[in-house]
């Protein structure tokens, strides 16, 4: 086997200080650098170790249902008329998104470190719930934290954790959201360190999490990757994924970094437009800084507070990015894009309606930027959007928007 | 000699241990904090740590995120703390000051633009609470060249040999971090404390101050016991919020800290003697 030089460039990231390039690292407070180096040591064991790999694999398929679909759109893809887009369907998975691929992985951790209880910070609700599946399945404490705004508009979830057997702590301050949720998770960690394993729902937070979430999502990219292969003999022109912190889209392109023919597209929230200053798209508009432990594109203002953020889907309503997207961005191989809160509406209806496949109101960024792309593109050439999640947590604001009482 | 060597140097042959109150800039008003900093040293503070309040204040407890947000909403901003700390000095050259904040501010700024004016200011020292070992370089550089002491935090969770590397590259003192927690947290142990201040010294000579966890006279004597100084935050921010929770004015806000830094004084004074 010849390993090309590219290949070695993005297996050399994060370095042994956790930097991808300028960015990552570990900007936290004193207290918990010796939690961070531990779980850096028992992660860099286990993640060679064979029978850890086995559970983790033992639990993706039989507890979450994977390998998930490779999907191809057929209606969807006649109805623009361009490239055929295959759908990736996390949405699929055991409590409906790609988030839980990272939980059982971390709570995988959490087992062999001994800890007994877990915490998580979350948005859409998404990792909340995968997080509270995952510590009921193992019989451990669960505390979630959620900006209040979200707990409004994810009031399902929320419901859904407590069953569960979580606990919901609401966070007043800040934003509100998630941003706010990370910052009072890190402050529940650093006053519980000692029986507490934090599991960070994407790939932000200090060095190692933005390598670990990273790895445990991969899956992903290496499955559809072998799907695409195995259904149309040949590798996908472009991959779409939507980005909030960034682990769909990293699990989704990583596998296929190497692959020069692959062009990726990488969606943030354009919330109401760029030019409004109301949105969530610190890739597309933001400036390097450190937030949550990395140095990565924020957004912020002329003093380098952390601005407040607007997205219609809380799990995409975050100022900041994982730091390896940050430094795919400046080294040109992943494009990132945007698409506005109206976009991402149509699109949320547009597939229910033509594929009776809901999706979820983040994924709907993915797929309102892969229409326009695939119009651009030929019958003879694919597209694999990551459907990251499922829609039943948006029905209600869906409705609301469309001034629909349930 | 630096103000901070000197000051701990002076405080040493009078066996004291130094009082180091923490405000936030810009809390309750900006107009308020310079007199609020020179009312602070006639009750009895050694050196004024000043908070730079930022949007996302992952250390600090309930108390002091708030004073971070009145202090943001108030308009304070990195440039403007640095205004005040000048202003400060026109009428207090001898104080050490030191400003306490996160690292994106003084990121976004620019470590050499920070370094410069924060120097022509007329500040001592910079701690970022989020800015490790690991990661301090670069800033440290800059800090360096304009003789500013870069002051390093050590925690509960610190393991020994990690102390030494700390140690070794010190300045200034070091800043003990009593308790696995944020700011403000109430489960100071004593014991503990005691044993991990006797680890930082056998790899340091450097003043040993602790902060997190002492909020009123008792606390302080028991701490300046086994420390050379002794930092209170939360509790003096507290004092202010509730003065004027109660209806006080901002003048009344100042005194409700006067008085009890004047007790904590007085605490501090009696674990010397
Ligand atoms: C379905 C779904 N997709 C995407 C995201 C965004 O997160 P990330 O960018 O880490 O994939 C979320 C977050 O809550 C989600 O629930």
């Amino acid at each position: 086997m010849t390993i090309n030089a590219s290949k070695d460039l993005y297996a050399a990231v994060p370095d042994e200080q956790g930097r991808f390039g300028p960015y990552g690292g570990k900007f936290v407070s004193e207290t918990l650098m010796a939690a961070l180096a531990e779980l850096e040591v028992v992660y860099s064991n286990l993640s060679t170790d064979k029978h850890f790999q086995q559970e983790l694999d033992h639990d993706l398929q039989h507890y979450v249902g994977r390998p998930s679909p490779l999907y191809e759109a057929k209606r969807w893809s006649d109805s623009i008329g361009g490239a055929r887009i295959y759908l990736k369907r996390e949405d699929l998975n055991h409590t409906g998104a790609h988030k839980v691929n990272n939980t059982v992985g971390q709570a995988l951790l959490a087992k062999h470190m001994g800890k007994k209880r877990v915490i998580a910070e979350t948005g859409a609700g998404q990792h909340g719930v995968a997080t509270a599946t995952i510590a009921a399945r193992l019989g451990l404490d669960c505390v979630v934290f959620m900006g209040e705004t979200d707990i409004q508009r994810q009031a399902l979830n929320v419901y859904r954790m407590k069953l569960l057997g979580a606990e919901v702590v609401s966070v007043t301050s800040g934003s509100r959201t998630l941003k706010d949720a990370m910052n009072e998770a890190m402050r529940d960690w650093v006053t519980n360190v000692d029986n507490t394993f934090y599991i960070i729902g994407t790939v932000a937070g200090p060095h190692p999490y933005p390598m670990l979430v990273r790895d445990f999502q991969c899956v992903i990219g290496r499955e559809a990757r072998a799907q695409s292969l195995a259904q149309t003999g040949r590798l996908p022109d472009a991959l779409v994924a939507c980005v909030g912190g960034g682990s769909n889209a990293i699990g989704l392109f990583h596998p296929f970094l190497h692959d020069e023919s692959v062009a990726m597209y990488g969606v943030e929230a354009g919330g109401h437009g760029i030019s409004t200053n109301q949105h969530a798209a610190p890739l597309t508009a933001g400036t390097p800084g450190v937030l949550h432990g990395n140095r990565t594109y924020l957004m912020q203002d002329s003093d380098g507070q952390i601005m407040d953020t607007h997205s219609i889907s809380a799990g995409l309503d975050y100022p900041g990015v994982g730091p390896e997207h940050s430094w795919l961005k400046d080294i040109g191989r992943v494009n990132y894009v945007v698409a506005n809160d109206d976009e991402a509406l149509r699109a949320f209806h547009k597939l229910t309606k033509i594929e009776g496949i809901m999706p979820a109101l983040e994924t709907s960024h993915a797929l309102a930027y892969a229409e326009t792309l695939a119009a651009t593109m030929t019958p003879e050439q694919t597209i694999i959007v990551n459907l990251s999640g499922r829609g039943d947590k948006d029905i209600l604001t869906v409705a609301e928007i469309d001034g629909i009482v349930v | 000699m630096s103000r901070i060597a000197g000051r701990f140097q002076q405080l040493a042959a009078q066996r004291r241990t130094a009082l180091i109150p923490y405000i936030v800039a810009g809390d309750p008003s900006q107009d308020a904090t310079v007199p609020l900093m020179h009312r602070m040293v006639e009750s009895g503070a050694d050196i004024i740590e000043l908070g730079v309040p930022f949007s996302d204040p992952m250390s600090e407890g309930p108390v002091i995120q708030q004073a971070h947000e009145r202090a943001l909403a108030n308009g304070m901003c990195l440039s403007r703390v640095l205004e005040l700390v000048q202003e400060f000095r026109k009428s207090d050259d001898t104080t050490p000051l030191l400003l306490m904040g996160y690292a994106n501010p003084v990121m976004y700024m620019g470590y050499k633009a920070f370094a410069d004016a924060a120097s022509a200011a007329g500040l001592d020292a910079l701690i970022t609470v989020d800015i490790p070992p690991e990661e301090v370089d670069d800033i440290n550089a800059q800090l360096q060249r304009v003789d500013m002491d870069n002051i390093f935090l050590v925690a509960p969770t610190t393991p020994e040999e990690r102390i030494s590397r700390i140690a070794a590259g010190a300045s200034g003192f070091i800043y003990y971090v009593s308790l696995k927690g944020v700011t403000g947290a109430g489960h100071l142990d004593m014991e503990e404390v005691t044993q991990r201040l006797a680890a930082i010294r056998r790899h340091s000579q450097l003043p040993l101050a602790v902060g997190f966890g002492i909020k009123d006279a008792d606390s302080a004597r028991a701490v300046a016991a086994v420390a050379d100084g002794v930092v209170v935050g939360s509790a003096l921010v507290n004092a202010m919020a509730q003065t004027l929770a109660d209806g006080g004015n901002s003048g009344q806000a100042i005194e409700a800290v006067a008085s009890l830094l004047g007790e904590i004084r007085q605490g501090i004074d009696s674990a010397a003697s």
